[in-house]
């Protein structure tokens, strides 16, 4: 599955990426100091490769993927998406970056309009970008988009509460194809499915990409979801990028003591048929040898509270 | 270490009598488009010091069965409709539902997936752990104070005498469900039901709190029902699993030889859908389609929709929890063609 990363320039490439929120007095609500969320962050995604961001709650990865969609200004550093630096565009300009670059959410609940119907969501996105499809053929393109994403595309006149959780994140994923994207960044896009589900979205996913030679953006806490479709892996701790490797390299040799950390706490389904302690082995991820010590060095990282809540 | 509770029954030191028995629980929910039936007999024993885990898919109706034998099914729309739920020799399914609460008092507990929301935000949280010893078993405030200090030590919450003053939102979420457990074991319940414990918490803490858990357990001897979606989090603690699938059990035995041998094509099918490192890169084998809608529930077997070994019997009988044939004891499955199943692995 890796992809060669010299071949060609990289689709999008994030050079020292800076994000800070500014922390405000309780009443008069001045700012009296900021929380660093992302320092330093640099990484690219090439042409049709997944690269995962994985890291626990706080670690910045959600606040990289609004940076880069262009919801959160960046302090500094720079974002370059197709050879162009889109952290000093103007919104006009971001339009047109944004058919490129696509977003799925989480939550498919929450991220859909109730009051439109499957087809008018779908088309929404044709709405502003008036070049993609011609309006005479956005009933049929939308219902193609449906079959495409296994969606029966006789319910194009449903609205999304008429659907389950798998469902709608089908259709978010229509929503996002609509525009013919060459990067969709996947925020927990499966996280809040049931795993029989989940894993038909993942499927889903892969073969949308062969098809149209999709690069993801993968931001996910599960790192079995991570370590299945990703080529390339950035380990995030407190908003730093503490690793960075392929997927084999981070999860079978990982080096930095927080990555080890966070692999010895993947749950296993079968803990009884692991090999304890044998570090050669595929599977070593899951085994864990390290695990003594590794309950000790993820300790701190409960114990500070969330400031930021 | 027991002194203080109250003797039950149970407690008569049988190692094989259930310390929970359901048998056949059926709970109805009635909801605008009709009555679901969230639970349709139901039927599982809890051992004393023994884990069950409870798994399945959202609606399948898990969370419902830890509702039900606390007496916390929400008033008015649900209710048990037939079964019983015993406990010391009484049967909480036909009790009212303030004698339930009572008797979980002391001897049942429960801790739920989202700390924040059962946590009070306006107490302190040592008055809020303290409140059971001060409430059940009516210890004065200075007394129940230093219980909470000494419970809280245990959950492992660091620097527990300037911390014990401070509110909810204070702490993180692994340390607020810390909190949770502190006031679950607070007065050394039998039982211990866990729903959902660790699921909003990132996977270091999950396996920490897990941890907490199962030494608990190993120190008070309590038996455990972990209810859960995640298959693997509960492998390591579990000696007994339950999947169960629209409201049904439709398989429960040893938590390995359920999850190394599964005879009921859905559990196989949750196991395929986990992502391992074995098929990195290839194609998970999802189950195809979705959970069904309680309102609508398909006949016969209800898994029968999304299942490749069904056959016309499967569409028109539902299936009874079997031991299939020539298989171990213990393990019973509700699949008409679990040979198949079994032979096809």
């Amino acid at each position: 599955m890796l992809k060669s990363s010299s071949a060609q320039e990289p689709l999008l490439r994030v050079s020292n990426l800076r994000v800070a929120y500014p922390i405000h007095s309780s009443i008069l609500r001045r700012i009296v100091g900021e929380k660093v969320a992302v320092r330093e962050v640099t990484f690219s995604v090439n042409p049709g490769e997944t690269v995962g961001l994985v890291g626990e709650s706080g670690s910045g990865k959600s606040t990289i993927a609004r940076s880069v969609i262009g919801l959160i200004k960046p302090d500094a550093g720079t974002i370059e998406f197709d050879g162009h630096d889109i952290t000093r565009y103007s919104p006009k300009q971001l339009k047109s970056v944004r058919r490129e670059m696509q977003m799925v959410f989480q939550d498919p609940y929450a991220s859909l309009n109730p009051r439109l119907t499957v087809r008018d969501l779908i088309a929404e996105g044709w709405r502003v970008h008036r070049d993609v499809v011609p309006r005479s053929r956005w009933t049929a393109a939308a219902k193609e988009l449906m079959e495409r994403v296994g969606l029966n595309p006789d319910y194009s006149n449903r609205y999304a509460h008429q659907f389950s959780g798998g469902q709608r994140q089908r259709i978010g994923i229509a929503r996002a194809l609509a525009l013919k994207p060459k990067l969709i960044i996947c925020d927990e896009a499966v996280s809040a499915l049931d795993v029989s589900v989940q894993a038909q979205v993942l499927n889903l996913l892969q073969e949308l990409q062969e098809e149209f030679g999709l690069a993801y953006l993968f931001i996910s806490h599960d790192l079995s979801v991570v370590e299945h479709v990703c080529d390339r892996v950035l380990v995030l701790n407190g908003g730093s990028v503490v690793e960075e490797g392929s997927v084999h390299e981070i999860f079978d040799r990982p080096r930095h003591d927080y990555t080890k950390a966070l692999l010895a706490a993947v749950p296993v389904v079968r803990p009884w048929l692991e090999p304890f302690a044998n570090g050669s082995t595929p599977v070593s991820s899951e085994a864990s040898p390290c695990e003594e010590a590794t309950e000790q060095k993820a300790q701190p990282r409960e114990e500070e509270s969330d400031i930021h809540s | 270490m027991t002194a203080s509770r109250v003797a039950s029954s149970a407690e008569a030191g049988h190692a094989d009598a259930p310390l929970l028995s359901v048998r056949n629980l059926q709970v109805e929910f009635s909801t605008a488009a009709g009555i679901a039936r969230a639970l349709d007999g139901v039927s599982f024993d809890v051992r004393p010091g023994e884990t069950l885990a409870v798994l399945g898919e959202s609606g399948s109706g898990k969370s419902v069965t830890g509702q039900a034998v606390m007496g916390l099914l929400p008033r008015s729309a649900g209710a048990i409709v037939g079964g019983s739920i015993t406990y010391g020799g009484i049967d909480l399914a036909t009790r009212p539902v303030n004698d339930v609460r009572k008797l979980c008092a002391t001897e049942i507990a429960m801790v739920f997936q989202d700390p924040l929301s059962s946590l009070n935000p306006v107490f302190r949280v040592g008055y809020q752990v303290a409140e059971p010893f001060r409430r059940r078993l009516g210890m004065g405030k200075r007394e129940a104070w230093g219980k909470a200090l000494e419970l809280l030590r245990r959950v492992g919450i660091p620097d527990v005498e300037t911390r014990i003053g401070d509110y909810p939102h204070q702490f993180s979420g692994g340390q607020r469900q810390r909190i949770m457990i502190a006031m679950a074991i607070a007065l050394k319940p039998r039982l211990l039901i866990a729903d959902e414990p660790t699921t909003a918490l990132d996977v270091t803490v999950q396996k920490q709190i897990m941890a907490l858990l199962a030494d608990l357990q190993a120190e008070t001897g309590m038996a455990m029902i972990l209810i859960s979606h995640d298959l693997g989090v509960v492998a390591r603690v579990a000696e007994r699993a339950a999947i169960m699938y629209a409201g049904r059990i439709v398989e429960i035995g040893p938590i390995r030889e359920v999850y190394n041998r599964p005879a009921h094509p859905y559990t196989r099918g949750l196991l395929d859908s986990i992502p391992s490192a074995a098929r990195s890169g290839g194609k998970l084998t999802p189950i195809m389609g979705s959970p069904p809608n309680l309102l609508t529930l398909p006949s016969g077997c209800t898994f029968h929709p999304r299942c490749r070994f069904a056959n016309d019997h499967c569409r028109v009988e539902l299936p009874k929890l079997r031991q299939p044939a020539g298989w171990a004891s213990g393990h019973p499955v509700a699949c008409h063609r679990s040979e198949e199943v079994l032979a096809d692995a």
